[in-house]
């Protein structure tokens, strides 16, 4: 999977989570630009992890969209 | 299936510990405490020993009941650390309740009441039981540093009972365990032998706080799915859910994918913080108490917690 689609799908997911807009979502954006404390991330992880099909460590340091965009990419490969 | 609730009995500390209290102890406020958990106060004990309370709520669950404390056949005690190693908990309560019958604790930590209610269950199928007392005791203040703000916040004090009686109102129960030593520990006492050269660590809980909030969240649904399935019910025909109380967070994320209405959910962590085991029949002593659960009423418990261990059931008052 290409890491643009990726981006482009968890986007999507975290708008739908909490009425936030798509096309403002970057790699670099962090989850605490969003707003976001541990738990909606743990939350967020557990909403990728359905959708994606794969188990996600989330002890270990995601903090930017980017992160967590390439760690569904390197799992899903 | 095998069993029904015929009294429940609850108990805690006298000591309420808010969270502004907590901001005095550990760099902490009520802002975060109450967004990340929903906790506002929780019951913490003084001088009251886990018996004290324990015999309490057994002894309400007891009178409420009209069993006679001769007529009990088990007393099943679940805890993840009486007041002694030994004697059990379990064996304390019998003497000071007046009981006769065999006594033992077990440890299913925050799960403890499922898994007593499951061999509460062997019991009633086996023909060995017809009244059993099921208590769930637990002080989270001894097994916590109070130093440790991620931790020391988040539980309380608190004792709840019910006794069971041979019947019909157990509708489904799935209990499960995965073993993982790293998650959610307590260790435990490490004595003064002069020959031990391993580790000597501090009997206190520590908590990979993310990870164990995933574990609950899948645990949850998955088992009251599973328990739904047994019972042949859908959610429609329940009338309260009682998760196990250990975060707000928890109970929210697992009650929207299950669409649990407000109305069906049981909260008490606001106001009890996590009692560990004791959480469930705590609450559901308030319901019965209350009115809000009758006779003929659908009532699912689901916990889930240190072990790891989860379980659900399915029970019609």
């Amino acid at each position: 999977m290409k890491s643009n689609d990726t981006l482009e799908r968890v986007a999507n997911m975290i708008a739908e989570f909490r009425d936030i807009d798509a096309a403002a979502i970057t790699g670099e954006t962090t989850f605490e630009d969003l707003g976001f404390d541990s738990l909606d991330t743990v939350e967020l992880v557990m909403a990728f992890e359905d959708k994606f099909g794969i188990s996600i460590e989330v002890n270990q340091d995601l903090k930017t969209i980017g992160d967590v965009v390439d760690m569904i990419d390197k799992l899903v490969e | 299936m095998s069993l029904k609730i015929t009294g429940t009995g609850k108990a805690c500390p006298e000591f309420i510990l808010t969270n502004s209290d907590l901001t005095e102890l550990v760099d902490t406020s009520d802002e975060w405490i109450t967004s990340r958990t929903g906790i506002k106060t929780r019951y913490i004990s003084t001088d009251e020993t886990l018996l004290d309370i324990a015999v309490k709520a057994a002894k309400e669950a007891l009178t409420r009941s009209g069993i006679e404390p001769g007529d009990l056949d088990l007393i099943i005690c679940s805890t993840m650390q009486g007041d002694f190693i030994t004697p059990s908990l379990a064996c304390q309560i019998q003497k000071e309740i007046g009981a006769e019958c065999p006594a033992f604790d077990m440890n299913g930590a925050c799960t403890g009441f499922i898994y007593a209610i499951d061999v509460a269950k062997s019991y009633f199928d086996a023909g060995r039981a017809i009244n059993i007392l099921i208590v769930a005791a637990e002080q989270m203040s001894k097994l916590l540093d109070w130093k440790d703000r991620e931790t020391c916040v988040l539980f309380g004090d608190g004792a709840g009972a019910a006794v069971f009686s041979k019947g019909t109102g157990l509708l489904a129960i799935k209990i499960t365990a995965k073993g993982d030593d790293k998650l959610l520990t307590i260790p435990g006492t490490s004595g003064n032998s002069p020959f031990w050269t391993g580790s000597r660590e501090d009997s206190f809980l520590h908590m990979q706080g993310k990870e164990v909030f995933k574990f609950a969240v899948n645990a949850m649904c998955r088992d009251i799915e599973d328990a739904l399935d047994q019972a042949g019910i859908t959610m429609k025909e329940v009338k309260k859910v009682i998760p196990h109380q250990a975060n707000m967070r928890i109970i929210k994320a697992a009650s929207e994918r299950f669409g649990i209405t407000d109305d069906q959910l049981a909260v008490g962590i606001d106001r009890y913080g996590n009692t560990s085991s004791a959480s469930i029949p705590i609450l559901l002593c308030e319901l019965m108490e209350s009115g809000e659960l009758r006779e003929g009423d659908i009532v699912v418990l689901s916990a889930f917690g240190g072990g790891l261990t989860s379980g659900a059931c399915i029970i019609k008052i």
